[in-house]
């Protein structure tokens, strides 16, 4: 059954290391503005398709 | 019909100046440029987004010149090398996702630009640009043109780069790291059943929660235990005390418990604790990120100024570097920055802002000039007779009220019962351990420690932040935007209230001008802005401003009678303006402004200006003068006194010529004689005031742009509302006390466990979370269901841009 030392302890590194993911993404300001980028990930498609209608006018 | 809308910015277009345009109509030439841009750089997706989401660009012909002196632009970058500069600018306009798609697009209009990201919620945008390509002035033109002019004030120049704070971000992070961790490690602990393996790893499980309780105990929870040390060191007992010796309590028990294997501990409890009450206060921290609440003169304030050199040059300086005896250039609509004597033959100045006057008033060559004021005629030339930090109007800050302000300690309603709470609470927890060590020494310890653990306050300390924050959010959303949560419980003590008169119960914007009567023909409307241009008056400035432009011919035998009216000949005919008296009418008995026209001494009808008082005032002040005693303090002369005394209940006190210092005087006295006092005024004159009332509320036509420091900015939109705010945050109040109720009842359940010597870990776990979840529950309720009770309808017109913004 000591196998329970060895899987608790995995599961805690595991953690620590969400826990630290978390940390640097507060430090590097991805919480700061939480809208933006929600509107700008919808962007890119309209301005390819923007695009792809321009070049397809020129052929 | 409706009238048709521009397609850059939305505007009703006036039908004699629509521009058709790629078959889109334009309100006016400047919308009809900047589509001209976007379509010629492939950017018409802008008005795919949103609907008219443009601004009409405004002329800022040399405006930004003071962008050409490096010394101001190295303040201004973020980040500046050789080949790449960056700079962050406060664009207002800024409002929907159009918006965000442009200025995230700069580089298609300027190979300069090298890369665009834009801050929302904040509405700024960082620019990186080459600065080989492109400059900072050419830059900011080019914004400009496109409707999105950034504001630049002489707080940018001193602002320095502010390192966010947060820690409370860490700690929650760390508290829940913790505490779910904790809670995982305790279960087998509940199902407390004697089987082999768990008896085997009990001591493992256990030095593990003990580990990862640490960094809760004593980082998290760290600021609970520094603001029960400063309470204890000045006297006044808070909620803090309580809780911080509820945690540390629980912490030396918990361990002991372990230590000599006693049991497993508080530490799931103590974990949870310390994160629910953490998230409380991270839910009650809402802040309105585009507001600041914080303004001095330095937000009004230009960055620079023209100054004429000796041999006649114009050159730009910034603001803190003129000197006394300059010679400065005031472009047209520009402030004022310093005290100074007027160079150039005559100009009228706007004080509005300053002293609340309305009426610009008219100065000549040689009379003094104060700070503040906003220039409204041509280009003027003054000299300086003192600096910036010398002037008039800088000196207000000068006064103590805006140095102290922070410092003016105030108990909140959780610190007021905790006042009563915390020698209960030792009290008891002193009783039963002298009871319980008459029976039985043994447990008597453990009675002593669960009595403290059990009644630590955590739901109490949680009524008032969740309610708070939920009624913050919800004003938030109603368009009143608060500085912070203790404003509801100010709000709710509030007794007198006291209304600033220009810009606050009138409108800042031009009263509309409708005309009554005979048509008049075209050229007959040109003959009366002739004669009009002649006059000084007010009234005849602003229906001068109101006709149509055409040619300007002079009047001749131009007469002016001082409170009748104007007279005049052009083109052979003579024109009569003014009071009904003086065109041959009988007298005019209406209430609102009017003025009539003559031709010819044929009676032609009036021009109606109407009253420029908000809508509602009368019905809100009625409703008010029920439960405040209401003032009105104004700048003003006391030309509107019996308007006023008509329109307002009996028994509101009209003060008037009141300078800014008066006004903060006369709220300070106000407060001497123990009355609460909330201030709503908008400029920089009732700056003081605002600052030394209780609650001082500013009213901003667009919340995006100008407001002096205060504890709440309210959309001028929602004025006639504020009743209803007021009964609103009386309201939480009775939530916050009804769930401290509650609480309390959960506390005394818990003391009967723990004086009765049965609490087990399991008690306390499963009671801890059950407060904490009723509560938050309750206050969201009962906060929602008075948040709907007695809401007035509202006109949801062009104010619905903040709503998505907030």
């Amino acid at each position: 059954m000591s196998v329970i030392y060895l899987l608790i302890s995995i599961s805690i590194v595991v953690a620590v290391g969400f826990f630290f993911a978390f940390i640097k993404a507060v430090k590097t300001g991805q919480y700061d503005d939480d809208y933006t980028p929600s509107v700008r990930m919808l962007f890119d498609d309209e301005l390819k398709k923007n695009q792809n209608k321009e070049n397809s006018n020129n052929n | 019909m409706d009238a048709k809308k521009c397609f850059h910015c939305g505007l009703d277009i006036v039908p004699k100046e629509e521009i058709i345009f790629d078959e889109k109509s334009f309100c006016c030439s400047g919308c009809k440029t900047v589509y001209e841009i976007f379509n010629a750089n492939g950017l018409t997706d802008y008005y795919n987004f949103e609907v008219a989401p443009g601004a009409t660009p405004q002329d800022i012909k040399g405006k930004y010149d003071f962008l050409e002196n490096e010394a101001i632009v190295a303040k201004l970058l973020d980040f500046n090398e050789a080949d790449t500069q960056i700079i962050t600018l406060h664009i207002p306009h800024i409002h929907c996702s159009s918006c965000i798609w442009i200025l995230e697009n700069l580089n298609k209009l300027h190979s300069g630009v090298s890369s665009s990201q834009v801050n929302f919620p904040q509405k700024k945008v960082r620019i990186v640009f080459n600065p080989e390509q492109i400059t900072l002035k050419n830059l900011v033109h080019i914004l400009s043109s496109i409707g999105y002019e950034p504001y630049i004030s002489l707080e940018n120049y001193e602002e320095r780069k502010k390192s966010v704070n947060r820690a409370l971000t860490y700690k929650l992070g760390v508290a829940f790291f913790c505490f779910g961790n904790v809670m995982l490690l305790s279960f087998p602990e509940y199902f407390d059943v004697d089987e082999f393996w768990l008896d085997e790893y009990k001591g493992f499980f256990r030095w593990l929660i003990f580990v990862l309780s640490l960094p809760s105990f004593f980082y998290a929870a760290s600021g609970y235990y520094t603001s029960a040390w400063k309470s204890i060191r000045s006297g006044m007992l808070n909620i803090d005390v309580p809780i911080a010796l509820g945690l540390v309590v629980m912490f030396i028990r918990s361990t002991v418990d372990i230590v000599f294997d006693l049991g497993s501990g508080f530490f799931d409890s103590l974990t949870g604790l310390v994160f629910f009450m953490l998230l409380g206060r991270f839910f009650q921290q809402k802040t309105y990120n585009f507001l600041s609440f914080e303004r001095d003169f330095k937000s009004y304030f230009p960055i620079a100024i023209t100054k004429i050199t000796k041999d006649r040059k114009e050159e730009s300086v910034p603001v803190y570097d003129i000197e006394v005896g300059d010679r400065l250039l005031i472009r047209n609509n520009e402030l004022i920055p310093v005290d100074g004597i007027l160079m150039s033959d005559k100009t009228d100045i706007d004080y509005s802002f300053v002293t609340g006057e309305a009426i610009p008033v008219n100065k000549k060559s040689g009379d003094k000039i104060y700070a503040g004021g906003r220039q409204a005629s041509g280009v003027i030339e003054m000299e300086v007779v003192n600096t910036v930090s010398q002037s008039y109007l800088t000196q207000l800050w000068s006064n103590d009220i805006f140095t102290k302000k922070d410092e003016r300690s105030y108990k909140n309603l959780t610190d007021n019962i905790s006042r009563y709470f915390t020698p209960v609470l030792l009290v008891i927890a002193f009783t039963t351990l002298i009871y319980w060590l008459f029976i039985n020494v043994n447990i008597a310890f453990n009675v002593f420690t669960a009595v403290l653990i059990v009644a630590c306050p955590c739901a109490l300390a949680l009524s008032a932040p969740f309610t708070l924050g939920n009624v913050l959010r919800i004003m938030g959303k109603k368009k009143l935007y608060l500085k912070d949560a203790n404003v509801i419980e100010q709000m709710a003590k509030i007794d007198t209230l006291v209304f600033d008169k220009t810009g606050t119960i009138t409108s800042n914007k031009k009263s509309t001008i409708k005309y009554e009567g005979t048509t008049l023909s075209q050229s007959e409307e040109q003959l009366v802005r002739n004669v009009m241009h002649g006059s000084n008056h007010p009234l005849s400035r602003r229906l001068y401003e109101y006709l149509q432009k055409g040619k300007n011919t002079d009047a001749e035998n131009f007469i002016e009678v001082t409170g009748k009216g104007i007279e005049g000949t052009v083109e052979g005919n003579t024109v009569k303006v003014g009071s009904a008296t003086f065109v041959g009418q009988p007298k005019d008995e209406s209430l609102k402004t009017n003025v009539h026209v003559a031709i010819n001494g044929e009676y032609k009808g009036k021009y109606v200006f109407d009253n420029q008082y908000r809508e509602g005032l009368t019905e809100l002040f009625k409703e008010l003068s029920k439960n405040y005693e209401l003032k009105i303090l104004s700048g003003d002369n006391e030309g509107e006194r019996q308007a006023l005394q008509e329109l307002l209940p009996e028994g509101t006190e009209l003060i008037f010529n009141q300078k800014p210092e008066e006004k903060l005087q006369f709220i300070e006295k106000l407060q001497k004689q123990g009355k609460d006092v909330m201030m709503i005024g908008d400029g920089l004159n009732d700056a003081g005031a605002l600052a030394q009332s209780n609650v001082g509320i500013s009213i901003s036509e667009n919340v995006n742009v100008f407001s002096p420091a205060c504890d709440g900015i309210l959309d001028a939109g929602e004025f006639r509302n504020i009743n209803y705010f007021l009964n609103f945050s009386k309201n939480a109040v009775k939530t916050i006390k009804m769930s401290f109720g509650l609480s309390l009842l959960y506390n005394a359940v818990g003391l009967t466990f723990a004086i009765a010597g049965s609490l087990s870990p399991l008690t306390a776990a499963i009671i801890m979370p059950l407060s904490t979840i009723t509560i938050v529950s309750f206050v969201t309720v009962v906060s929602n269901y008075y948040a709907k009770k007695g809401k007035k309808n509202t006109k949801h017109d062009k104010y619905h841009i903040l709503s998505q913004a907030a």
